[in-house]
């Protein structure tokens, strides 16, 4: 899929290369009719990642409607957060000559699958969560991220595994996930002789007393789980009931309330992430906004994802009408967003990142501060 | 690969009793599977959700009455109800099962093919019920009553904190009570429900049944209160596996009985199919055989080790270990 994917890929940035004119700016010549796409979970098991991305978008679709003449839709596409599901999906996407640009894919394992459609029509994507780095090589001219991949990600991870909790071993477990596999084998890389022992789980497993008695044999100062919140709430339940007493590390993918069911096993997690704290002053407006809608504190990505829509809205504002000026507009974008400057290079990643530490502390995730 | 066999032996105890507790647990559920088999000849692949509605009938208890606040004698008499109400949901929707699922099929002598799509559709339609569920609560406007029971109908419900699980220092050895209570209590359900269908009257109209229905019923065995008697003893147990399933491990979702009920029909077939002591025989080898393989092999070759055992036992004996059917067990 990966030269197939390249080689379509290639012929489209030729294409993309054409006209340079752009609308002529100016609200009033907004264009019409127009669509946004969300692209990832709605339902299923990883509802609760998709959630926070959808409203913050649909935030920033509703606050650009209230002054526009014409109103910006915004559709969603439930793809469950599967890979399977995501090719027929896109498909439906591009079908849709209205929808202009899509926010997502969330996750890393339907970008790869999905990626490789959006590229050959030409729909610009910008991702506010999917984290895997391989994702930018291979070549979708379409492909664009809001976010810090895992590549910076895992480094910072690692760093903060060995300058902070200053672990000398650690265990390195991954689910075996486009996410989880790729951003723990970063992680493995980075720490280098500390790792003591790794293992692989399965999602959907619900046992993992072999893995815990891996990890006890060895009683590691941290284990590092690369993967997402269901098995992570389990995992961590089940090695503290082991008699695992060092720091649990985990990334974004588990950065949800529903961790939080692991109740006291979950405190004093580490939870990397390259989303912004909600408190920070930055995103105030918009954390005060958002409340305001959805009656509860944005969730994560909620802010990188209202800022991808917006690259988007503020396209649409210029009088942009259709997807081949749109991705132009889009790579040629340099502005502040509320999370960080946005600007992405070549390959579409961001070219500002930022990296945050979360904690677990009495029930709640709070931020610990930015990994430098 | 490397095989990682100094972890192994160092580990053995530790990881043959935290094989055995989920071994025992497949062989709960495998009970389930081996008597309507032994019956009807008919794998009730619904019986997954038989399990995973009595995981949730455990944690609905437990929220009720607030175990998380109780100690000492409260909550035991709490985790005894939520055992009660385990077996008895449990119980209740293998009872419908048979009702809706399967009698109307076997009284128009239904092909086993049609049967067994009827199991899986059925199946299929429990597990997104619950899925479902705080839409099926909002349909009768209970959602906001029923939120706590409701909520985050995808994602894992936990029960965590509720339980202290301590753990013991035995000749070096780390073992966690839990793990013993789990095996101890399990293999005691065997034990009973063994010398129940060997000793009673019931159990005997059940083994008559599984050898020749016909004759069975000639003699007085009425046919469809002994299937009906199959369901509702596998319910049962289903109901002891997801209690102590979420005494283990403290969390379930819609979908946790597809992969456990694979694996207890496979304890079922490993065990041989249509026997009871060979369902208790297969689920704890393959608890034990999984554990074992994961510490040598890596975690990701679980479900690997589980179907090569499978298939390697069922080359040299076709009819599993035990391989006798539930008519021909001596009384």
């Amino acid at each position: 899929m990966g030269i197939s994917a390249a080689v379509l890929a290639l012929g489209l940035s030729l294409t993309a290369c054409g006209t340079t004119e752009d609308g002529d700016g100016g609200g009033s010549d907004a264009a019409c009719d127009l669509k946004l796409a969300f692209f990832g979970p709605e339902t299923g098991d990883a509802a609760g990642l998709g959630k926070p991305i959808i409203q913050g978008a649909q935030l920033a679709v509703d606050q650009y409607n209230k002054d526009a003449k014409c109103k910006v839709g915004l559709e969603k596409k439930d793809s469950q957060g599967s890979p399977d599901a995501a090719p027929a999906l896109a498909t439906d996407v591009v079908s849709d000559e209205s929808i202009i640009g899509v926010v997502g894919p969330a996750f890393s394992g339907e970008s790869a699958a999905a990626g490789p459609i959006f590229a050959e029509e030409g729909v610009p994507t910008i991702t506010p969560s999917a984290t895997n780095p391989t994702l930018a090589d291979n070549g979708w001219a379409t492909f664009h991220r809001a976010l810090g991949n895992d590549a910076t990600q895992g480094p910072a991870a690692a760093k903060y595994i060995k300058d902070t909790i200053k672990a000398k071993t650690v265990y390195v477990i991954d689910d075996a996930s486009e996410y989880g596999a790729g951003l723990a084998g970063i992680v493995k890389k980075d720490l280098g002789g500390a790792v003591s022992g790794t293992d692989t789980i399965q999602q959907k497993q619900t046992d993992f007393s072999a893995t815990v008695t891996k990890v006890t044999d060895k009683n590691p100062d941290a284990v590092f789980f690369g993967g997402y919140y269901a098995e992570a709430t389990l995992l961590i339940g089940q090695l503290r009931d082991g008699g695992f007493k060092g720091t649990f590390v985990v990334a974004d993918g588990v950065k949800d309330p529903a961790f939080l069911d692991a109740k006291k096993a979950a405190e004093g997690t580490i939870i990397t992430c390259p989303c912004i704290p909600d408190t920070d002053p930055a995103v105030a407006d918009f954390a005060k906004a958002y409340e305001a809608e959805f009656g509860e504190a944005p969730g994560t990505y909620a802010a990188e994802s209202y800022d991808a829509a917006n690259v988007f809205l503020a396209g649409i504002k210029d009088g942009i009408d259709d997807r081949k000026d749109m991705l132009e507009f889009v790579n040629d974008y340099d502005e502040k967003g509320i999370t960080k400057q946005l600007k992405f290079d070549d390959k579409g990643e961001p070219a500002d990142v930022h990296v945050y530490a979360y904690t677990v502390k009495d029930g709640a995730i709070v931020p610990v501060g930015e990994i430098k | 690969m490397n095989l990682n066999f100094e972890f192994f032996f160092n580990n053995l105890p530790e990881l043959t009793i935290t094989g055995l507790a989920f071994g025992a647990i497949y062989a709960l559920i495998a009970l389930g599977y081996t008597m309507v088999y032994g019956v009807l000849q008919l794998i009730n692949f619904a019986h997954s959700e038989v399990f995973m509605y009595g995981t949730f009938a455990t944690l609905w208890v437990v929220m009720a009455f607030n175990a998380a606040d109780a100690n000492g004698i409260q909550l035991v008499l709490i985790l005894i109800a939520a055992l009660i109400a385990s077996m008895a949901m449990s119980a209740a929707i293998a009872l419908i099962l048979e009702r809706v699922a399967y009698r109307p099929l076997i009284k128009r002598k239904a092909p086993r093919l049609i049967a067994l799509i009827s199991a899986i559709g059925a199946s299929f339609v429990l597990a997104e019920l619950m899925g479902l569920r705080d839409r099926v609560a909002s349909w009768v406007h209970l959602d906001d009553n029923l939120s706590d029971y409701v909520r985050k109908a995808k994602i894992n419900n936990s029960m965590a904190g509720v339980l202290e699980k301590p753990r013991y220092d035995v000749f070096g050895v780390s073992i966690s009570l839990i793990d013993i209570i789990v095996i101890v209590a399990a293999v005691a359900m065997m034990v009973l429900l063994d010398q129940f269908v060997r000793r009673s009257r019931l159990g005997k109209g059940i083994r008559a049944t599984a050898q020749d229905p016909e004759t069975a019923s000639l003699m007085g065995v009425n046919p469809t209160r002994t299937i009906q008697m199959t369901f509702l003893i596998g319910g049962l147990m289903a109901g002891v596996a997801g209690f102590l399933y979420m005494l283990k491990l403290d969390a379930t979702n819609y979908q946790v009985g597809f992969l456990l009920g694979v694996k207890a029909f496979t304890a079922a077939v490993l065990g041989g199919i249509g026997n009871l002591r060979g369902a208790l025989l297969g689920g704890l080898v393959l608890g034990v055989a999984e554990n074992w393989g994961q510490a040598i092999l890596g975690s990701e070759w679980r479900d690997v080790i589980a179907f090569v055992l499978l298939v390697l036992i069922l080359l040299v004996r076709p009819t599993g270990l035990l391989g006798e059917s539930l008519g021909k067990a001596r009384a």
